[in-house]
């Protein structure tokens, strides 16, 4: 049977990409952001994923507002990154695990989830940094990819409770896949930060550690707002930790061990944050 | 239906009384669509090209209102936002202009990229030392900083 190994969870800032091009991680800007990696690697050295299950927000490469899925998930044998208009370089492809995207889209529905579901879909930074974080210089990505992209861009977006469920639900289908894989969760995006409008720059530390002192046990405390509440604390990007909440939903009700967590303000115009989690 | 709703019991109200902030939903996503399709359309650097080239007939070719093109043509963050643009699709507009989302923060706060940056890094003295900085295992808020072993 299929072991859910843990989860890692870390933000997905463009200018990280610039940072790693430049190799600037033992800058003092992004040192200390940097510094939270290493240990992220010992563990998946670990932990030995065989497969990762993404939880993260497109930023208008493969999704518009022609149509945009609240939830997508991926069925795709390959997964390709592609120029976003801004400059971060085009980062390596994925290789997909089709099979077990079905088997998730499945119990998905059977579970009354009305997901979209994507053969072809081009994956962005959200996706593409925190593997370049986890993997730095390796020439294939050492897992396979099942993406699950969540509109953050345009609202409605689905509540917390909503992707917790979600997220409870993508677990079971882990739990219940006949392979014999190891399986890793991501969440990818925030903590706080705020691009547009005349907050732009908000950043907000004490959510944040009510987001960070919840999440491996008590990930519930995190539904009590709706997605504008979220927005109103966390920033207008900041509701990307509906994709943390998500990720750590397909850990399972039970609670977690914080591995390690790092929080560092700023990188860019956010509030930076790492974690690694794992079953208790 | 109560004549007024509290913020907190209704959502949608919420997204027009967040201070600084409008949260983009169906009402923005309408207005701004041409301006966000444009701009999506820069993710090929062939179209970037053909922005630069002529601007104006590109704004044209995506049937930009006459609001979209007034903002775009004075490179007016604020107003293309209040027009329906969605900073996702905007950044990509930005790009072409050479300007990051710090220079972006600086044009909408009425601030010099130089104090935007000092505010984002004046964010860190309200960063209590049990939440910043790296921490390993189940207790963060008693663990010691452990930098040391990173």
């Amino acid at each position: 049977m299929a072991q859910v190994v843990g989860g890692y969870f870390t933000s997905h800032v463009p200018a990280i990409g610039g940072a790693i091009e430049r190799g600037d991680q033992q800058e003092a800007y992004w040192k200390p952001f940097f510094d939270g990696f290493p240990p992220v690697r010992q563990w998946l050295a670990e932990a030995r994923p065989d497969v990762a299950i993404v939880f993260y927000n497109d930023h208008g490469l493969n999704f518009f507002l022609d149509a945009m899925p609240t939830f997508a998930v991926g069925a795709a044998a390959r997964y390709d990154n592609a120029d976003e208009g801004w400059g971060l370089p085009v980062y390596k492809s994925f290789v997909g695990h089709p099979n077990l995207s079905w088997h998730v889209i499945e119990t998905l529905v059977e579970a009354e989830f009305d997901i979209t579901t994507c053969q072809n879909m081009k994956v962005d930074h959200a996706l593409s940094i925190p593997f370049e974080l986890a993997w730095p210089d390796v020439g294939a990505w050492p897992v396979k990819l099942v993406p699950i992209a969540i509109n953050t861009v345009q609202f409605p977006l689905p509540s917390p409770r909503r992707c917790l469920a979600l997220g409870q639900a993508v677990g079971r289908a882990l739990r219940s896949w006949k392979g014999d894989e190891r399986i890793m969760v991501m969440g990818t995006g925030g903590l706080s930060h705020q691009l547009e409008g005349a907050r732009a720059g908000f950043m907000n530390p004490e959510y944040d550690r009510f987001c960070l002192d919840n999440l491996a046990t008590d990930p519930a405390a995190l539904t009590a707002h709706s997605a504008e509440e979220v927005a109103e604390l966390a920033g207008t990007q900041g509701v990307e930790i509906l994709n943390w909440i998500t990720a750590r939903g397909a850990l399972g009700d039970a609670p977690q061990t914080m591995v390690m967590r790092n929080y560092h303000v700023p990188i860019s115009n956010t509030a930076a944050a790492t974690v690694v989690l794992e079953p208790a | 239906m109560p004549s007024q709703v509290s913020v907190r019991t209704d959502p949608r109200a919420l997204r027009r009384s967040i201070p600084g902030t409008v949260l983009f939903d169906g009402e923005l996503a309408e207005r701004g669509f041409a301006l966000n399709a444009m701009c999506y359309s820069f993710n090929d650097a062939e179209n970037r090209a053909a922005f630069v080239a002529d601007e104006e007939a590109y704004c044209r070719k995506f049937g930009l209102s006459e609001e979209h093109c007034a903002a775009v043509a004075a490179r007016d963050v604020p107003a293309m936002l209040a027009v329906g643009g969605n900073v996702y699709y905007l950044a990509k507009l930005a790009g072409i202009f050479g300007l990051n989302v710090q220079d972006l923060g600086a044009l909408q706060t009425g601030r010099s990229v130089a104090e935007f940056k000092a505010m984002l890094s004046a964010t860190r003295d309200l960063v209590d030392p049990a939440l910043g900085g790296l921490h390993f295992g189940p207790d963060p808020a008693s663990a010691a900083l452990q930098r040391e072993h990173a």
